[in-house]
């Protein structure tokens, strides 16, 4: 067990230090995000609709679509010199890979939704300050699901045509309960809500994490093995 | 078991029986539908669209279920028989979610007044077809058969887990579908002759799922025997 976590915790370390060290990937996604941001102050009409009635939803589709950017980087690491063979050939569980890159992967979808929710908060004027440890709950139960079986499938795809189109087309209907668990939750939250009514919701969410997280651990060997 | 173009020709010809069985059947249902079933009293003529919608409906489920259990058996056997069944039951389960995905609307309009909503179960179905959508997208995008196999066999899995999921969170919008009218607790409120000509219409959807795929089937065998010789 000791020495599954150590392969874990270095299969995370390695690609949080390759992306520390270029640091082009992070960029290009935190700057995806500030566009979305932006594109979509200019979607609305003022007049008409509110900036507090399409901030949540504002909010999860920059997330789903800045870490679907994020994702696809996950796996193409591992193209270049066939580094995932050389990774498989090691002797270790399949599993320590799987979670290693789970890891790597959510820090690296966390740290976009971290500058997006300070910019989220700028641009829409939106008060979080009453609401943040709850609202940075929500987003971390919510993107873990969607990271996980994101990891899984940027997996597969990146070995195959056109990869990029590939992973939104897979993960998009499995982004579905997620988004939707966090979009209610989150105006909820906005509007002051007691958590009685959003529990439900937040029930669906980590039923999703745990049922998505095992069946890609237990399913990961079958996309890696020859 | 390595397939030759003659067992593959045999496993097309039952196939072809069968879908003209199916197809002939299907006629038989338009028939019945027409003639035999009487005039729904609220609904008027729209009703009829009923005893093809749901069959279909009820083929796409089924295909859609086997190519997730299907995939279950091929990681573990790693048959590539296997694998060209959950290829062929995906697609023509594909065939009968767009009969359903356009009877549905067909119906919709003059009865629920829209073409579409975001009702639990069409939401439901639509996601489930884009998402086998990208199954058969996904196995045209891998060249390798056998990594397209395991690759397919994932997707098939993780699909059938999500459905659940997708239902229960759509489901807390409300529904606007009718509610179920044959499966349920007490009997089925429904006049025989309407409930007679939906079970076969089901029969018919059952027999004609059933001749595609056996089709499709003998035809992806077809091939790679075709592969096998050639090599």
């Amino acid at each position: 067990m000791n020495s599954w976590l150590r392969v874990a915790a270095a299969v995370a370390g390695k690609d949080i230090v390759i992306e520390v060290r270029s640091k082009t990937a992070i960029l290009s996604a935190v700057v995806f995000a500030a566009l979305v941001l932006i594109i979509f102050n200019f979607a609305r009409d003022a007049s008409l609709v509110s900036s507090s009635v399409l901030a949540p939803s504002v909010l999860w589709i920059t997330f789903a679509f800045a870490g679907m950017i994020a994702l696809n980087r996950g796996f193409n690491l591992e193209k270049e010199n066939a580094a995932l063979e050389g990774l498989l050939l090691a002797p270790v569980s399949r599993s320590a890979i799987y979670v290693g890159k789970l890891i790597s992967n959510l820090a690296f979808v966390g740290m976009v939704e971290a500058v997006a929710l300070p910019l989220f908060v700028l641009f829409f004027n939106v008060p979080v300050w009453g609401i943040l440890t709850g609202l940075i709950g929500l987003i971390v139960l919510a993107t873990i699901g969607f990271v996980a079986v994101g990891t899984l499938f940027s997996a597969m795809t990146v070995r195959t045509r056109f990869a990029e189109l590939m992973l939104p087309m897979l993960l998009l209907p499995f982004m579905v309960p997620p988004l939707i668990g966090a979009v209610q939750t989150t105006t909820r939250m906005f509007a002051g809500r007691p958590l009685s009514e959003m529990i439900g919701w937040l029930r669906i969410l980590a039923l999703y994490d745990v049922v998505f997280i095992t069946l890609c651990v237990l399913i990961f060997p079958a996309v890696v093995d020859e | 078991m390595k397939p030759t173009i003659s067992s593959s020709r045999g496993i097309m010809k039952w196939g072809i029986a069968l879908t003209v069985l199916g197809l002939v059947a299907m006629v038989g249902i338009y028939l019945l539908a027409l003639a035999y079933t009487p005039l729904e009293v609220r609904q008027g003529a729209a009703q009829k669209i009923f005893y093809v919608h749901v069959p279909a409906a009820w083929s796409a489920m089924v295909a859609f279920t086997l190519v997730g259990l299907v995939s279950i058996l091929y990681l573990w056997l790693r048959d590539e028989r296997l694998d060209a069944f959950a290829a062929s039951s995906a697609e023509v389960g594909l065939v009968f979610s767009v009969i359903m995905l356009t009877t549905g609307p067909i119906w919709g309009k003059p009865i629920w007044g829209t073409w579409w909503t975001w009702d639990a179960r069409l939401t439901l179905t639509l996601i489930l077809f884009l998402l086998f959508v990208g199954y058969m997208t996904l196995r045209s995008a891998v060249h390798d058969p056998a990594e397209r196999a395991r690759f397919a066999a994932v997707v098939g899995i993780m699909g059938m887990v999500l459905v659940p999921f997708i239902h229960l969170s759509v489901y807390l919008f409300r529904t606007l579908h009718p509610m179920p009218i044959v499966l349920k607790p007490s009997s089925p409120s429904l006049p025989p002759e309407m409930l007679r000509t939906l079970l076969l219409g089901f029969l018919a959807a059952t027999v004609l799922y059933v001749g595609f795929v056996v089709l499709r089937y003998g035809l992806a065998r077809h091939a790679m025997a075709q592969l096998d010789e050639e090599a």
